[in-house]
């Protein structure tokens, strides 16, 4: 991580958000009349925004912590590869929670919210933050009634696992959430951040995609297509480069 | 905002008149466009989306991200501002897709152009007569009572020069299987002949792809490669532009291609569309109404919304509608043209036969110290398939359903999110999940829509008007009717097996097989190719639009796109769509404009 509090970073950082601003006041979400010329502009692009350094911008404290366990449990450490929370997965949720996924951005939030089959979809009013919000603390609740007053993450790590395998199972129920959906969710959310770019916060270092041999965001195997069954020599590459790639650190992967 | 007051003359500003307004500027819009403006008419085309292109929306810096492409959907239409209602059923309550999960429609330029995989399929020429092939080969009573199945109104024969033109248009990358009649080596047996070859040679394969198709020739099958609108090589379309050959990023299936290889409107039409003096298009600009006169049978001109929420009307002597199929309906019912459909009464020309494809898959596990498949090098439409499954080309007379599909391996790349897969029986997290992750990503084959089966048309499976959720302008939401029937079950059971039988013989260890059953379901992807709704065919009682997409009620409106299936074929329907709007073309340029009316008698 330390390798993009750099300078290039930072910079990259301030790009970003500053051609997100141009964006959102620019012309390409207004309607245009296009003729004579293929709409052009310089710099009209629309890149990704980085997830930021810094303190949790969606969960509290306490949330953050509970987090985090859960991140660790759900993909814990082992002697080659960090844990869910090492590898950036519950910042990566924490992110997500505080942007266009936690608000629903995009969906049709429209009334009325009915209860159909599950093969309706989702007819959630309040979305990903409450179910958030909601479950983790109806884990800390049914762990201090259970677990000798202890929140989850302060369990030991078989306490943990053995409390989520009973939510799983549907042996534990949560008050006033569906513990079943709820962890399902989460479990979803934490590999996603483990797998996505490194951009999002999650995958630190491109941890997951080194463990499983994922080259990463390359955009050409023209040489490779016709090589069958042979190991693919390259390391790992992310939309915010490679840590040797910066010019203030020791240049170790 | 009452969206019953768009096209009131208070409330909509009227722009100058055009010869003719294009009500979405996809596929069929462009192509509609530049023949009709090479015809020398003044053409306007409005979109609802925004303008898309590679440098600004999809370069090759930032594409390769499957969170916000694939997981996130940005490139989609987003359901806030239109989505549908589902129900499985006519006595259901009907509720909203909040967000996509069975199909993502496309928006804006170049509407599914820009992010769909390419597959360039023909229809098999009984494809087209089904009705009549299906009754002669196996009787009437063979087919289910409930299914609505029709034909074209139009042959293979008849539409394979247009099948060629769009064929060349993009370039695609294939091998023939039939050249004027004459089977060649290598090349789908099973195809309709085409007049010549591909434009340009098939993609080179990556392992598993050339894995599998040895496994089926092993098995007495005759695999070929997918044909591919992600090219092989350069290519000069015919408009004079050039594409670049495909470099196999992975990241093409629900992604723009930065590197000009991938078939589009943005490569092989737009650049010269716009630059032609009698061509205008506006984007961010919704149509909500088509107009029509008094009588009800002449179209005026559109009404539509731009982004500030302000109301046109941009009148027009020839309208065409070629919006994503089920937006044609919809806009179709939001118009007042043509009877809606009623399932009880089996009337009524708008909604009718809407259709969806019946996909599933095998994912094979095999040995990671003996297969390494690099599945991250991969294109939309690579891969080799056997079509000895699909339509009639297998007697279906003792398996007791009709339809079929081709299955093939057409993995399309392994993004990390969705391809980081475990075995069956790995609980789905904590340390044995990661090892699994580990220990199965670069030697399993996934093929995601492996089994691409038809899906064909029922009485009780369609299109209307819901009576209780609106959009954004207070419009009611188009509401599906749709299961999958007893029929489509039992085809996909069948074809599976069959896949199923392939990827074994391919080494795999373990496989995780799953099959499509009913109820269809809203929350997993099976492909976005929804047809129907505004069908052809050769009688008005049971069609909405005649053999050239020309509107029974409306002769000055035309309708483009999979909207016009009677119902659907076990292949992708792109080429196909592409192929109808060059014909529909070639009927407004040398029929229509001649002598203004309808085409056929009705």
């Amino acid at each position: 991580m330390e390798a993009r509090s750099g300078p290039l970073f930072s910079r990259r950082s301030l790009l970003l958000s500053t051609a997100a601003l141009l964006i959102s006041t620019s012309s390409r979400s207004t309607a245009r009349t296009i003729a004579g010329a293929l709409p052009w502009e310089p710099n009209g692009g629309n890149p990704p925004v980085a997830a930021k350094l810094g303190p949790w911008e969606f969960f509290s404290v306490d949330e953050g912590r509970a987090m985090e366990a859960l991140a660790d449990r759900i993909i814990p450490p082992d002697a080659q590869t960090p844990g869910g929370k090492d590898a950036g997965s519950a910042v990566f949720v924490d992110r997500q929670l505080a942007g266009g996924y936690g608000a629903q951005e995009g969906h049709y939030v429209r009334p009325p919210f009915i209860k159909g089959m599950k093969n309706q979809g989702a007819q959630s009013e309040g979305g990903p933050r409450k179910e958030y919000r909601d479950g983790l603390a109806a884990l800390d609740k049914a762990c201090k009634a259970r677990e000798g007053g202890k929140s989850f993450a302060d369990l030991t790590d078989d306490r943990k696992d053995a409390v989520l395998k009973n939510i799983e199972d549907g042996k534990l129920e949560l008050e006033g959430v569906d513990g079943k959906s709820f962890f399902a969710l989460a479990i979803k959310d934490v590999q996603t951040g483990f797998l996505a770019d490194p951009i999002y916060g999650g995958n630190r270092d491109m941890a997951a995609w080194k463990m499983i041999g994922y080259p990463g965001a390359r955009y050409n195997y023209l040489d490779w297509v016709g090589r069958h069954n042979e190991p693919y020599p390259l390391p790992p590459v992310s939309m915010i480069g490679r840590a040797e790639w910066t010019t203030n650190n020791s240049g170790a992967r | 905002m009452d969206y019953e007051q768009f096209g009131s003359p208070v409330m909509a500003r009227i722009l100058p008149k055009k010869d003719v307004v294009i009500i979405g500027l996809g596929w069929t819009g462009s192509v509609m466009a530049n023949e009709l403006t090479d015809e020398g008419l003044d053409v306007i085309a409005i979109e609802r989306g925004p303008w898309r292109d590679a440098p600004t929306d999809f370069p090759p810096s930032q594409m390769q991200d499957e969170l916000r492409y694939r997981i996130r959907h940005e490139l989609f239409l987003r359901p806030d501002q239109l989505t549908f209602t589902l129900r499985n059923k006519l006595d259901q309550q009907a509720l909203p897709m909040r967000d996509w999960g069975a199909f993502m429609p496309p928006n804006g330029v170049g509407g599914g152009g820009v992010h769909w995989n390419a597959e360039m399929w023909r229809f098999l020429p009984s494809d087209f007569v089904l009705k009549t092939h299906l009754t002669q080969r196996y009787g009437a009573d063979f087919l289910p009572a409930d299914m609505t199945i029709q034909d074209w109104g139009i042959t293979y024969d008849e539409l394979e020069p247009y099948y060629d033109r769009f064929e060349y248009l993009c370039g695609t990358s294939g091998t023939a299987g039939n050249l004027r009649g004459q089977i060649m080596e290598g090349g789908n047996p099973f195809e309709g002949p085409r007049s010549r070859d591909y434009p340009t040679k098939a993609q080179a394969q990556p392992f598993s792809h050339t894995l599998f198709a040895k496994a089926a020739r092993e098995l007495g099958y005759k695999p070929f490669p997918q044909p591919s609108g992600n090219l092989s090589t350069a290519y000069t379309n015919p408009l004079g532009l050039r594409m670049g050959p495909c470099t196999y990023c992975g990241f093409c299936e629900w992604f723009g291609c930065s590197n000009y290889s991938k078939a589009s409107p943005q490569t092989t039409i737009l650049p010269v569309l716009v630059r032609k003096d009698n061509f205008t298009a506006r984007d961010n600009s919704e149509v909500v109404k088509i107009n029509t006169d008094r009588s009800g049978k002449h179209a005026t001109g559109v009404t539509f919304v731009d982004s500030s929420g302000e109301a046109w009307e941009q009148p027009a002597d020839l309208v065409i509608l070629s919006a994503f199929s089920m937006f044609n309906a919809q806009l179709m019912l939001h118009s007042g043209i043509g009877q809606p459909y009623d399932p009880k009464t089996g009337e009524g020309r708008i909604g009718r036969n809407f259709t969806h494809q019946t996909i599933s898959s095998v994912n094979g596990f095999f040995d990671k110290t003996k297969f390494n498949f690099n599945p991250f090098i991969g294109s939309g439409s690579i891969g080799m398939c056997i079509d000895e499954f699909n339509g009639d080309n297998f007697d279906h007379g003792p398996l007791g359903f009709v339809g079929g599909g081709y299955v093939g391996q057409v993995q399309t790349g392994a993004r990390p999110i969705e391809s980081a897969l475990t075995p069956p029986g790995t609980p789905k997290w904590g340390a044995a999940w990661k090892t699994a992750i580990k220990d199965n990503y670069l030697s399993t084959v996934k093929p995601g829509t492996g089994v691409h089966g038809s899906f064909y048309a029922y009485r009780d499976i369609y299109l209307d008007l819901d009576p209780l959720y609106k959009d954004r302008f207070g419009r009611p939401l188009m509401r599906m009717t749709i299961d999958i029937k007893d029929n489509e079950a039992k085809q996909n059971r069948y074809l599976t097996d069959k896949f199923a039988d392939i990827i074994k013989a391919m080494g795999a260890t373990s496989l995780a097989k799953t099959y499509r059953t009913a109820p269809y379901d809203a929350t997993t992807y099976q492909t976005t190719h929804l047809n129907g709704g505004v069908i052809m065919g050769a009688d008005p009682k049971t069609s909405a639009v005649n053999r050239y997409l020309q509107s029974w009620d409306v002769s000055n409106l035309f309708v483009l796109g999979a909207s016009a299936f009677p119902q659907n074929a076990g292949y992708n329907p792109t080429l196909t769509v592409g192929a109808l709007a060059y014909w529909a073309a070639d009927a407004i340029r040398n029929q229509y404009l001649k002598k203004p009316g309808p085409l056929v008698d009705a």
